[in-house]
Order: structure tokens, then C-alpha cells, then sequence
């Protein structure tokens, strides 16, 4: 037994395509743990959406999950049949999707599409009971009780971007998962709207996977950082451990080359760094690593602890014949 | 006539039919002929940005004011000059993908161009050039151009785009928000590859952006605008490590920065969001703004001069 809300081991999700099945995740394996914010960076097409998709049980034709498992509160979820999986979602996982302002009915008011989540789990509830619940909801993620006589086209993007949150809010699920909930949104407006998911989720206890490709944006955010790269997790670690000492590669590559408005600087140019679009043998950055070395190509390198807490796949960590400590070839000593 | 502008907006003015208020209000800018510079134009959804972008390439006519490029107004342009001009000013847009036929590789987006303005004389010459431009971008002819665009990434397709622009070598290019669909650790490849076009090229950009982040890396001038009037403007450097403008300084502050023990300090509200008020005689931040007066409510502010070329449009520094 362990204590996380989130158990993923193993996950494998591949799609079915006409030259054989393209896998998108490629075994991957986290906890979530009670009340906290993980971030999953990586660029688009690393799986993290895919990822996402899979603990709601939501991956569809030609897509589907391979191998592993994925345990909420001790749930197998990625057996489990669709009705029951129904009554879990939103009760308890709720997913934001990419684009979820732009999943919202437009001929529907929102209380009433917000009413519509918690009858569909609750059964008819009394009106005044209901009003007053996303009254509540509404006034949770900052927005005037006015907005749910509202329709869609009429609410600004970050508001509706918070009406989404009321809604994965509303059966207080343990746990949130938000694929990008801020991308498409002006400066001012993302940061009113990541305040709010984070409010919202301290405040009712939640623990929340925060899915997103600027790093800049989960340094602000999130308690824990999970690095993904071409289906695999490579590096996962407090947030602080993380900037202060990025181990992986392709984690380096991310924090240093990510525009900077505090420091003003010309970073080397990797204008010429090749986008790679298939899963080489070995380890699967190193056809963009500046680091490789024989053995990547060989081996997959496995996840290896530097300081408890901070783990990292790569080889230059992987100790023995007269190679440093990971610790010490982290830079964490 | 050595120092006529490159371009030079005169108080540009576009109100669209059925709205009252105008989408970009009075705005002026000039940029000169050498050397080659990058504006930046910046806000929110809704400043005008793309307004400016739009007047700029010749797609809308000007409520009032002008619009002169190289001496000459771009409203009232003869066929020959106006094909000219669509030579020397090339644009770039958000979304890569749209701009490409999907049906064609790669090789025929650029051909296009070079047909379109005869910049080859034969078949080698052509290939020359696409891969040069190709080269350009960092990336490589035979691994590219009979690729079809749903084959590379967002990040690769708009530095295509930019090859593609590179070709007729023009004198401007107004860049639309073009790093905002790509991955943040991809915007740099971009950030290069404008400076690269501006130092060696002698290429200049107005480039529209809500990523402060890039225009910072980027130099030259910037121009923040709020609901289609300038609210500050100046060197990136001044504005970015000083902005004077509450509204600049709030837009400023809520770009996250790459530092977990950095983080956001106080809760900000988008109380005025919905603008229930509508007079237009005013400062139009006046109701978001945590530090307005009465006289705020009273009247426009004008340009008031901080330091040098920095501006802001505030009562608070009259």
C-alpha cells in the first residue's frame, strides 16, 4: 500500500497506424501524492496529453493503453468497465482538457451545463439547492454568480477558462488533471487563471497534474516536476531541486533555452538542433544530446535516485568504473 | 531624400463598422531606413495589435490617418508600386500550418515564391536558392523541401515560413504573433533567426507579440498598447526592466519567470473585465488601475517622457 492518489506504473499507449503501432507513451511510471502539484513539461508530441487521456480512461481508437496500470486510491482504472468509469470521472478525477473553454456548449447557459455534471452523478437535486452550489462554485473560481445566466460567447476567454475549473471542481474529485489550462491566454489573464486552480485546489485538498510545455510557467506553479521526452519521463524531482540542478540533458536543454525576461542574454543558437521524429534504439534523447556517448545507444538507461527525491534516466549518472556519484555529477554536493 | 522612414504610421486610426470605439486609436510610429531595426508591438487580446499588422500589409484602409512606406502612402499606390511593395514587405502569421497547402511538399510553397517574383532563371538556380533559405533556418534542403507540412513540427514549418519570406528579400516583415503556437523551448530558434535576418540581412520587423519574454531577448523598440492606444513605449530595455505604465507594469510582472523561488506574489483581479463604462475621454485603464485618479476619468492622457526615447501615457508622470 502507499499513500499516493495517483499510482501510474508501467503505462504503455500506443496507436494503431497502417505501418504498425506508433507508441506514445513508452512505459512510463509516477505517483501523485495527496494535496500536490505535479507538473508534466515537455514539448508537443512527448505524450503528455496522451498521458493524460489514459488516466481518465479516455484514450480512444486507434489508440489504446498497451501495458501498465493506473491505481487511483487503489483503483485499477485501466481495466475498469465503461459505467464504472463513468461514475469515476469527475467524482473522482476530473480532467480539463486542451482547449476546454472551447468544449463548452454554445446554446447552453452555464449553470446549466455546471448542473448538468453534478445531476448526471447526483441525480435531480432541488433548484434553489443547485443554484446556491454554483453560486458557490462560481464565486470559487472568482467569477460574479451573473456569469451562470451567461452563454459562452459572451464570457471573455479566462472566464470561461474558470468555468471550466467550477466544473472540475464541482464533485470535488481527488484529483485534477489540466492539459494546458492556460495556453491561448494573455500574460494577466494565465496567471489570474493558474492563481485560481491553485486556490481552488489548496483550498478543497486536491491533488492536481498540471500538463504543460512552458517551464517558465511550472517554475511558478507546481511542487513537483515530471520531464517528459518522446513517450518517456526523464527526469522527476522537486521543482526547486529541478532549476537548481537540472540533470537530464534534455531538462537542461529546456531550462536554459526557455526566453528569459529577468536576464537578458544570447544563449547559444540551436537554430540547428534537429527535431527528430523517430524513437532511436537506446536512450531516447541521445540523437539531440550534445552528451552521448556509446552507451546510450546500447542500453536504455533506467531511473536512478541522485538525492532522495530527484531521479533522473540517463547514463551519465549511472556510476561504477571511475564515473562520479550521481550526486556529485549532478552538481547536487 | 536619404532620410525618409522606412515606414511611417501618422496617427492611424481604424474603427470597424458597428463599433463605437476605435480598435486602434491615433497611433504613430516610424521606422528608419537603416539600420535594419525589430518593433515590437504589444498587449492583450483586443489592444489592436493585429489591426496595426493588417493596415500595415495593406488588407484595411484607415479610418484616418496614414500609413507611408519609404515616402509613399500605401493607400494610394500606383499597380506597379503596389506590386513593389508587396515584394518589400512580407508577412508572417501565427499558425504556420495555415499558410501551406497541405496538399503540396514543401518544395512548392517556395517555388511559388520564386516564380511569383522571378527570382530564378533556371530549374539549378531555383534549387539553389530553396536550399540556401532552407539553410538559413537551420535546417536542410534534402531533408525538408518534399516533405509535406503535416510532416514537420509547428516550430519547423515557421521557420519555413520565414525562409519563404527571406527569399524576396524584403525590407520589412511583419511577423504576427509568430512564436505563439510554438513550444516555449523552440521560441529561441526563432528569436535567432529574426536577428540573424536583421544583422546580416538588413532586414527590419514589426514584431507582434504578446510574449514579452522573446521581445525582450529581441532589442529595439517596443510599443505596449491597451485597447488601441499606446500606453508605453521605448527601448525594450528600459521598458521591460523599468515599465512606468501600471498596466505595463502588471503585464510585465505576470509573465512567469523561469524561477521556482521566484514566484507570483500578490493575487491580481481582472475586476473590470467585463467594462460596463464606455467613454472613450478618459484613460481607458483607469478602471483596472490600482493607482487612478480623479483626473484619470477626466481625460486622455497624453505621452508623457520618462528618460530618452521612453514614454508612457500616465497622468503619474505629467
Amino acid at each position: 500500500m502507499s499513500d499516493a492518489v495517483l499510482e501510474v506504473e508501467g503505462l504503455k499507449v500506443e496507436y494503431q497506424t497502417s505501418s504498425g503501432p506508433a507508441v506514445a507513451v513508452n512505459g512510463i511510471s509516477f505517483q501523485v501524492f495527496p494535496g500536490e502539484t505535479l507538473g508534466l513539461v515537455g514539448e508537443s508530441g512527448c505524450g503528455k496529453s496522451t498521458t493524460a487521456m489514459a488516466i481518465l480512461n479516455l484514450v480512444q481508437a486507434p489508440g489504446r493503453i498497451a501495458e501498465g496500470s493506473i491505481r487511483l486510491n487503489g483503483t485499477e482504472l485501466s481495466t475498469l468497465n465503461p459505467r464504472s468509469m463513468r461514475r469515476i470521472r469527475w467524482q473522482e478525477v476530473a480532467l480539463i482538457p486542451q482547449g476546454a473553454m472551447d468544449s463548452l456548449n454554445p446554446v447552453v447557459r452555464v449553470d446549466s451545463q455546471i448542473a448538468e455534471v453534478i445531476e448526471d452523478h447526483e441525480g435531480r437535486q432541488r433548484f434553489a439547492d443547485m443554484h446556491e452550489r454554483i453560486t458557490e462554485l462560481l464565486g470559487m473560481v472568482g467569477l460574479p454568480a451573473r456569469v451562470g445566466r451567461l452563454y459562452p460567447h459572451e464570457l471573455s476567454g479566462g472566464m470561461k477558462q474558470r468555468v471550466c475549473i467550477a466544473m472540475a471542481i464541482a464533485l470535488r474529485p481527488k484529483l485534477l488533471v489540466a492539459d494546458e489550462p492556460t495556453s491561448a491566454l494573455d500574460v494577466v489573464v494565465q496567471r489570474v487563471v493558474a492563481q485560481t486552480l491553485l486556490d481552488v485546489t489548496q483550498r478543497l485538498g486536491m491533488a492536481m497534474i498540471l500538463i504543460g510545455h512552458d517551464i517558465a510557467l511550472q517554475a511558478q506553479l507546481v511542487d513537483r516536476m515530471a520531464v517528459m521526452y518522446a513517450g518517456s519521463i526523464v527526469e522527476v524531482g522537486r521543482v526547486e531541486s529541478i532549476f537548481d540542478h537540472p540533470s537530464h540533458p534534455y531538462t537542461q536543454l529546456l531550462v536554459s533555452s526557455v526566453p528569459s525576461i529577468t536576464e537578458r542574454r544570447r544563449r547559444p543558437s540551436d537554430a540547428t538542433v534537429r527535431e527528430v521524429h523517430h524513437r532511436p534504439s537506446g536512450c531516447v534523447f541521445r540523437l539531440r544530446c550534445p552528451q552521448a556517448f556509446d552507451r546510450c545507444r546500447a542500453e536504455v538507461p533506467a531511473m536512478r535516485e541522485l538525492v532522495p527525491g530527484h531521479v533522473v534516466a540517463c547514463h551519465l549518472y549511472a556510476g561504477g568504473s571511475g564515473e562520479p556519484a550521481p550526486a556529485e555529477a549532478a552538481g547536487h554536493v | 531624400m536619404s532620410d525618409t522612414p522606412l515606414l511611417e504610421i501618422r496617427d492611424f486610426t481604424m474603427k470597424y463598422a458597428g463599433s463605437s470605439a476605435a480598435a486602434v486609436d491615433k497611433f504613430s510610429l516610424v521606422l528608419p531606413e537603416s539600420p535594419a531595426t525589430i518593433t515590437t508591438i504589444a498587449g492583450e487580446s483586443g489592444s489592436g495589435k493585429t489591426t496595426l499588422a493588417n493596415a500595415v500589409l495593406g488588407f484595411l484602409t484607415p479610418t484616418s490617418g496614414s500609413i507611408s512606406f519609404r515616402g509613399r502612402d500605401i493607400a494610394r499606390l500606383g499597380r506597379r508600386q503596389r506590386a513593389d511593395y508587396r515584394r518589400s514587405v512580407q508577412a508572417i502569421f501565427q499558425d504556420p500550418y495555415a499558410a501551406y497547402n497541405p496538399f503540396y511538399p514543401i518544395r512548392h510553397t517556395l517555388l511559388q515564391v520564386i516564380r511569383q517574383f522571378g527570382l530564378a532563371s533556371s530549374r539549378r538556380q531555383a534549387r539553389t536558392l530553396m536550399n540556401d533559405a532552407v539553410a538559413l533556418v537551420g535546417m536542410r534542403g534534402d531533408e525538408v523541401l518534399d516533405k509535406h507540412p503535416h510532416q514537420l513540427s509547428g516550430g519547423q514549418r515557421q521557420r519555413i515560413m520565414f525562409a519563404r519570406a527571406h527569399l524576396v528579400r524584403p525590407q520589412l516583415i511583419v511577423a504576427d504573433e509568430p512564436v505563439s503556437m510554438i513550444d516555449a523551448s523552440l521560441r529561441a530558434t526563432i528569436i535567432d533567426i529574426m536577428l540573424k535576418m536583421r544583422d546580416e540581412d538588413g532586414i527590419s520587423f514589426l514584431y507582434i507579440t504578446h510574449d514579452l519574454s522573446t521581445a525582450y531577448q529581441i532589442g529595439n523598440e517596443i510599443v505596449i498598447l491597451y485597447s488601441g492606444r499606446v500606453a508605453e513605449s521605448g527601448e525594450v530595455a528600459d521598458v521591460i526592466e523599468q515599465p512606468k505604465h501600471p498596466y505595463a507594469q502588471l503585464l510585465i510582472e505576470s509573465v512567469p519567470v523561469p524561477d521556482p523561488r521566484r514566484r507570483w506574489q500578490d493575487e491580481v483581479s481582472l475586476a473590470a473585465e467585463d467594462g460596463a463604462h464606455r467613454s472613450q475621454q478618459r484613460c481607458l485603464y483607469a478602471p483596472r488601475c490600482p493607482r487612478r485618479m480623479d483626473k484619470c476619468d477626466e481625460g486622455v492622457p497624453g505621452m508623457y517622457q520618462i528618460a530618452g526615447t521612453h514614454q508612457a501615457a500616465c497622468y503619474l508622470y505629467e
